[in-house]
């Protein structure tokens, strides 16, 4: 064995060890750290999935769907759990990415944990759970929660799904009860923060059970709240769950802005019921490293699922999205729109997997994925995955990825536009085409203003400016 | 002093590095006139309308342009457009996600800007707008739509005039702007296009027919073969090629 070989294996070894080490003070010394009463299944849930990630440990290049990230520099942290922060600065946060009244109800949670103060519960519907899942636990509901909790979301697909479901502590729990439609989005809003002290790891967990014929839309917030430069790494590992039964009609939002010193890991199991709709806008605008999972499962039939995202990466970061939509069952749509915008020396990934099992006739699929590259030394990998083993089916994909259109700068500079203003209104354009579609207003208006001020427009340039746009929202 | 000076202009495609496809063209145009460039295929009319809106892709070799005092050729696209130069494209260029009306108001106010003029807001943008999309007989519609996303040719080319009636030029010049139109949609184009003819404004038309002529009477014709204009004279010749073709021109240039 070579020594660096050696030191890997060692690295790795030891910081496996780090989270065998957490797991062990945080849940099996009977001291009440965990938020979590002790629920029989649940300890086993844990310990069958701490001991999963023990077998196999981080995933390697050498594995198929981690061939294009290397984790290698989450590996080699020793993250600790993190914990209460030291300073305010998550108050602050909560109130600049909160959504105040256009939320339905806010749950905000730092640092993985549930914070009833800076919350907002609101006027729920009857028969409307929206908890933490810490609260929820000692509760009759937990045995609702059992029913679902770690049942769609695999520990022996993904490492970083078993070392998550080894720490189920605190998160979310929503449930909405047949029949409910909601206007205003449910909002949940992790803020981890980075004081200089010690890199540490929180594994936020999400269940959403929508049952039959409900409308509503929930947003995941995952945002960094850093004390500036040198406020050091930290690793957020979610899992989302979301279960949909049938005719209903589920919009969702992910927003993933840590700090560029953070390691962001996602994970989102979605199971569709028959005659119902998903649609789902992935937005990533920070973090060193991150990596995205979301794998939907047509679990009936004239299930639709949309699934979109936007990628805004500089510096030397890195930003792998993988997707997975399983077509099991008939007559089922679907539609996916991946846009990346990269400068400096950042990478990109996308990985659309479309897998469509024999009975899956009718299946209508299409995928796009386009990236504009502003700079020479970015990189974009984008590669569609598409195994199709039924015959009637109609699956289309598509790929692009370059600079900014000269001939469309030239159209702009013909008319008196400059130069840099040009390139910066159609970087704007390229990147809003996705972000127009977005129908949960809040998360729209914070990524247009973003989004302005990345491309050095103007902060009250709107989208709507730039024409009606009901008719993209599919 | 002329509107537009061009003497001796010989330019190439830049990347090529190859021959000239303009070899020492000479063009005087005044304020209020009206010049027809036609020719066959090939023969550096189009050309000749991407050098002056300043397309980076030719290069000019030799000879000089000056334009309302400037040397044109210091100046960049956008400065050429701001100063007064409009070109209306052969072939217009589509750009998702970003619509027509923020397009236009962006380039009117870029003009104003530099003319020292206050900036439009929408209101101001969209009044200012009206008549003129009356004119093209276009639908309110129209402005919130992503610039010639999805347009037919007819409505891309009906677009190109009324962003030419918008942005006031002095010196319109117009690309094959009636290639690929049928009759009526010509009829609209050509009409707009003849009603910004005014005692401020120059028109430069490339064109290969004759037929748009007979809406926008040309004061000049000018025939431009192998990268020169080795003809001019007035409407009547537009008729003259249309009969007998350009071969007659081309003997009695040899």
């Amino acid at each position: 064995m070579t020594q660096l070989a050696e030191d890997r294996q060692t690295g790795i070894a030891h910081s496996k060890g780090i989270h065998l080490a957490n797991f062990s003070r945080h849940f099996a010394t009977g001291e009440k750290q965990s938020a979590v009463v002790a629920h029989p299944w649940l300890d086993d849930l844990r310990k069958r999935s701490i001991a999963r990630f023990d077998s196999v440990g981080f995933p390697t290049t050498k594995q198929e769907d981690w061939r294009q990230t290397n984790v290698n520099a989450i590996a080699k942290t020793p993250f600790k759990l993190a914990g209460k922060p030291k300073d305010g600065s998550a108050i602050e946060h909560a109130r600049c990415f909160g959504f105040a009244d256009e939320a339905a109800c806010e749950l905000v949670f730092v640092n993985g944990r549930y914070e009833p103060q800076l919350s907002r519960l609101g006027k729920l519907l009857r028969g409307l759970k929206v908890v933490s899942l810490a609260s929820a636990m000692p509760t009759p509901q937990a045995t609702e929660i059992r029913d679902h909790l770690g049942k769609y979301a695999d520990i022996n697909a993904n490492p970083f799904v078993a070392l998550n479901s080894g720490f189920i502590d605190d998160g979310a729990f929503i449930r909405v009860p047949r029949g409910i439609h909601m206007e205003a989005p449910i909002h949940l809003l992790f803020i981890s923060t980075a004081d200089g002290g010690e890199p540490t790891v929180s594994h936020p967990r999400v269940l959403v059970v929508a049952e039959d014929n409900t409308e509503f839309s929930f947003v995941e917030s995952y945002i960094g709240a850093s004390g500036g430069e040198g406020a050091g790494a930290y690793f957020t590992n979610a899992v989302t769950e979301l279960v949909i039964g049938e005719n209903c009609a589920v919009d969702h939002c992910k927003v993933q802005h840590e700090t560029d010193d953070a390691y962001h890991v996602g994970t989102m199991q979605v199971r569709i019921g028959r005659s119902s709709t998903f649609v789902s806008h992935s937005a990533s605008l920070g973090a060193k490293l991150a990596r995205n999972d979301l794998n939907v499962i047509f679990a009936g039939e004239f299930a639709e699922a949309t699934l979109n995202g936007i990628v805004l990466l500089d510096g030397t970061r890195h930003c792998d999205n993988h997707t997975l939509l399983d077509h099991a069952l008939p007559n089922c749509p679907s539609h996916e729109l991946y846009k990346h915008v990269l400068k400096g020396k950042s990478t990109g990934v996308f990985r659309g997997k479309i897998l469509v099992r024999p009975d899956a006739q009718k299946t209508d699929s299409k995928q796009t994925s386009k990236s504009l590259l502003l700079s020479d030394d970015a990189y974009m990998n984008s590669q569609p995955a598409l195994e199709i083993y039924a015959d009637d089916v109609k699956c289309t994909h598509g790929s692009t990825t370059g600079p900014v259109d000269e001939e469309m700068v030239f159209y702009l500079r013909s008319r008196g536009v400059g130069a840099e203003a040009a390139r910066h209104l159609l970087t704007y354009a390229f990147a809003a085409d996705i972000t127009r579609r977005i129908r949960i207003s809040p998360v729209r208006r914070l990524l247009e203003d973003y989004m302005a001020q990345q491309a050095g427009l103007p902060q009250d340039l709107r989208i709507t400016d730039l024409g009606h746009h009901d008719e993209a929202s599919r | 002093m002329a509107l537009l000076e061009i003497k001796n202009l010989h330019a190439r495609v830049a990347a090529a590095g190859g021959r000239d496809i303009l070899k020492g063209v000479n063009l005087t145009i005044d304020a209020g006139e009206v010049h027809a460039i036609m020719g066959k295929n090939g023969g550096g009319k189009s050309t000749l309308a991407q050098v002056l809106a300043g397309r980076e892709a030719y290069q000019v070799t030799q000879g000089t342009i000056t334009y309302n005092g400037h040397d044109l050729q210091e100046l960049s696209a956008e400065e050429r457009a701001r100063e007064g130069i409009f070109l209306a494209f052969q072939y217009p260029v589509e750009i998702p996600g970003v619509s027509t009306s923020y397009f236009l108001k962006a380039a009117v106010n870029a003009i104003r800007k530099h003319r020292n003029q206050p900036e439009l807001d929408s209101f101001e943008f969209l009044k200012m707008v009206k008549d003129k999309m009356q004119l093209l007989k276009m639908d309110q519609s129209f402005m919130n739509r992503a610039v010639n996303e999805g347009f037919s040719g007819g409505e891309k080319k009906r677009n190109e005039i009324f962003q030419m009636a918008v942005c006031n030029p002095k010196l319109a010049l117009m690309d094959e702007t009636d290639s690929g139109l049928d009759i009526d949609a010509l009829k609209v184009v050509a009409n707009g296009a003849s009603s910004l003819r005014g005692p401020d404004r120059a028109i430069m038309l490339v064109t290969h027919y004759q037929r748009l002529l007979d809406y926008i009477q040309p004061d000049y014709v000018h025939v431009m073969l192998d990268g020169r204009i080795v003809k001019t004279g007035d409407k009547n010749l537009a008729l003259e090629l249309e009969a007998r073709g350009y071969d007659w021109v081309e003997d009695e240039a040899a």
